[in-house]
């Protein structure tokens, strides 16, 4: 608990750190944002007024902290071209979500059980190829599976019709169905990175001394694999699982391009070109902020799992 | 010749992944660097008549849709994504080893500071950091190679400064302490050659990320700019005609898979090695 609380506190300070580095980076940028919202033919009283409402004219530390301030309430401030950043997002934020998970549990039910089988068969005809495909499947950047998968599934056997994005309020199913092979496309390499590691974890684990006397007190194979090693194997895997639910969410930025899926993703593209910098911003500092919480779950269920951290951390 | 170097490989205990590795990379460093003097085309020149062709003696990897000799232009197209990997490790590999060495040797606070800016930087995915960057200034190659050289250091950073950290009270360390070497001196002529097997993986591994984050990062428009494309803006350009001539998007996939699949052999085969 202690711990936790330690943890806790830490992630708050790499927050500030995180929202002071994001605040600088996009206020010490050249372009007046009152300027960019009245375009270049309004005149100064004009554009004085405007910086006035906005703020801009107090010392920008005053700015930060009024945005911090606002960003805890939930207000994420007014986009240049489409109002309120807070709707906007929680608009597009349930598709992004979806994908990650669906990749997710991709990642789950594939690698953990093909770990568990090549390390167990080591050696065998089944582990070597496993063990080539995955170094060459880990080479595939996740935009281009996509376009194979877009190619092959999509335009030749065509099991979804590329582009054909139905919104999750008009039909869940059909949106669920439209995300399968981008999140397939997102899975692809952490599958491979998944299994190659809980694979190399398990075979370590299995030579160790435990395991001789877990089987010389008369423990079946099975039991041996799932009572004694796979608790220590999953250790190393569930940091590497945290860190790929974060990649996933950023994966999914390009994924979305490739697929068309108007989630998180494009947005912030598109808010990148037009230079939208208050949904930049939003967008980044709620990514950061669910990578740190993933960051800090995971340190949690870490403990949880395998109580000898806490007696070498405390 | 090939075949008894093969041979000398394997009398040296020299893994497949390692060969694999040599071949790969090997062959794709030669036609990089040829391309630097001469390509079959000229990877910028059109031609209508010659639009979309599929795979020919006079065009090995076809066309696109503006009759521009595919195999050219992935010539090119590597060496540009190559150069903005090598530019991105020099930045990100360098300022990284730099700055986590010093923290990592002094301490105090403004190590503290420095690991908090680390834990920040490294709570964004590398590409969106690079994302940002580039969203901050303009697109282009240099732009790229900056903002991904900046979006690794942390991670560099990181490695470097735990190794430090371990060397700092080591014997040999103390040694040259009381023999009245330098900070500096011990940092750079002591402790770093010491670390140098586990930055090196990581420079490999590293080197490889920093490919596919400049593919992606062009993929999505924002890297270099036409008509001088990386290998990511052929297959974002070729999308859409790549029902009618697959070979555009997969000449140029192939090539990042191609290049990733070596050093990542490169990188398996010295850590099996070691």
């Amino acid at each position: 608990m202690k711990y936790i609380l330690k943890k806790a506190s830490m992630m708050v300070l790499t927050l500030i750190a995180v929202s002071i580095l994001v605040f600088l980076a996009f206020n010490l940028i050249p372009g007046d944002p009152a300027t960019r919202i009245l375009g270049t033919e309004a005149t100064e009283s004009q554009l004085q007024l405007l910086r006035q409402e906005m703020g801009l004219n107090d010392p920008i530390y005053v700015r930060y902290l009024r945005w911090i301030w606002n960003f805890i309430r939930g207000d994420l401030g007014e986009s240049y071209s489409y109002g309120s950043v807070s709707a906007l997002i929680l608009d597009k934020i349930p598709i992004t979500i979806w994908l990650a998970i669906m990749a997710f549990f991709l990642m789950f039910v594939i690698s953990i059980p093909l770990g568990i089988f090549t390390a167990r068969h080591e050696g065998g005809v089944i582990d070597k190829i496993v063990v080539v495909l995955d170094q060459v499947i880990m080479a595939i950047p996740p935009f281009f599976s996509g376009i194979i998968i877009t190619l092959v599934f999509g335009l030749t056997l065509q099991l979804f019709v590329p582009g054909g994005f139905v919104s999750y309020k008009i039909d869940f199913w059909g949106f669920i169905g439209y995300l399968v092979f981008p999140a397939i496309a997102i899975a692809l390499p952490k599958i491979t990175m998944c299994v190659k590691l809980l694979r190399g974890s398990v075979i370590e684990e299995i030579s160790k001394d435990y395991t001789r006397t877990a089987y010389s007190r008369g423990n079946t194979t099975r039991g041996v694999l799932y009572r004694h090693v796979l608790k220590n194997a999953m250790i190393p895997v569930i940091t590497f699982m945290g860190m790929a639910l974060a990649d996933m969410v950023s994966g999914s930025i390009v994924i979305e391009q490739v697929f068309n899926i108007p989630g998180i993703g494009r947005m912030l593209l598109s808010s990148i070109n037009n230079r939208d910098y208050p949904v930049v911003e939003a967008i980044i500092m709620g990514i950061a902020i669910l990578v740190m919480v993933v960051n800090l779950i995971v340190d949690i269920i870490y403990r949880l799992v395998d109580p000898r951290i806490e007696a070498i951390n405390d | 010749m090939k075949l008894s170097m093969i041979k000398k490989f394997k009398d040296k205990k020299i893994n497949s992944f390692l060969l694999w590795g040599l071949i790969l990379t090997g062959i794709m460093l030669l036609i990089v660097v040829i391309g630097i003097f001469w390509t079959p085309y000229d990877p910028t020149k059109m031609s209508a008549s010659e639009k979309l062709q599929g795979i020919s003696l006079r065009h090995i990897l076809g066309t696109d849709n503006k009759g521009r000799d595919i195999f050219s232009r992935v010539m090119y197209g590597s060496r540009i994504t190559l150069g903005i990997a090598c530019g991105t490790m020099v930045i990100g590999a360098g300022l990284g080893t730099i700055l986590g060495a010093i923290t990592g040797y002094f301490g105090g606070f403004l190590d503290e500071v420095f690991m908090r800016i680390v834990d920040a930087m490294l709570a964004f995915p590398s590409i969106l950091l690079a994302l940002v960057i580039v969203s901050l200034f303009d697109s282009g190659n240099i732009v790229v190679m900056v903002a991904l050289g900046i979006a690794f250091i942390p991670s560099f950073a990181r490695i470097v400064r735990s190794e430090v950290l371990r060397c700092r009270t080591m014997d040999y360390v103390e040694n040259a302490r009381i023999q009245g070497a330098s900070d500096f001196r011990i940092i750079f002529r002591h402790i770093m050659p010491n670390i140098t097997g586990v930055l090196w993986s990581s420079v490999l591994i590293g080197f490889n990320n920093a490919v596919l984050a400049e593919a992606g990062l062009s993929y999505l428009g924002i890297g270099s700019q036409p008509p001088y494309d990386s290998l990511g803006n052929m297959l974002s350009s070729a999308q859409q005609f790549m029902v009618k001539n697959p070979i555009c998007v997969l000449g140029p996939g192939f090539a990042i898979v191609w290049m990733v699949l070596g050093f990542s052999f490169l990188g398996e085969g010295l850590r099996k090695k070691a």
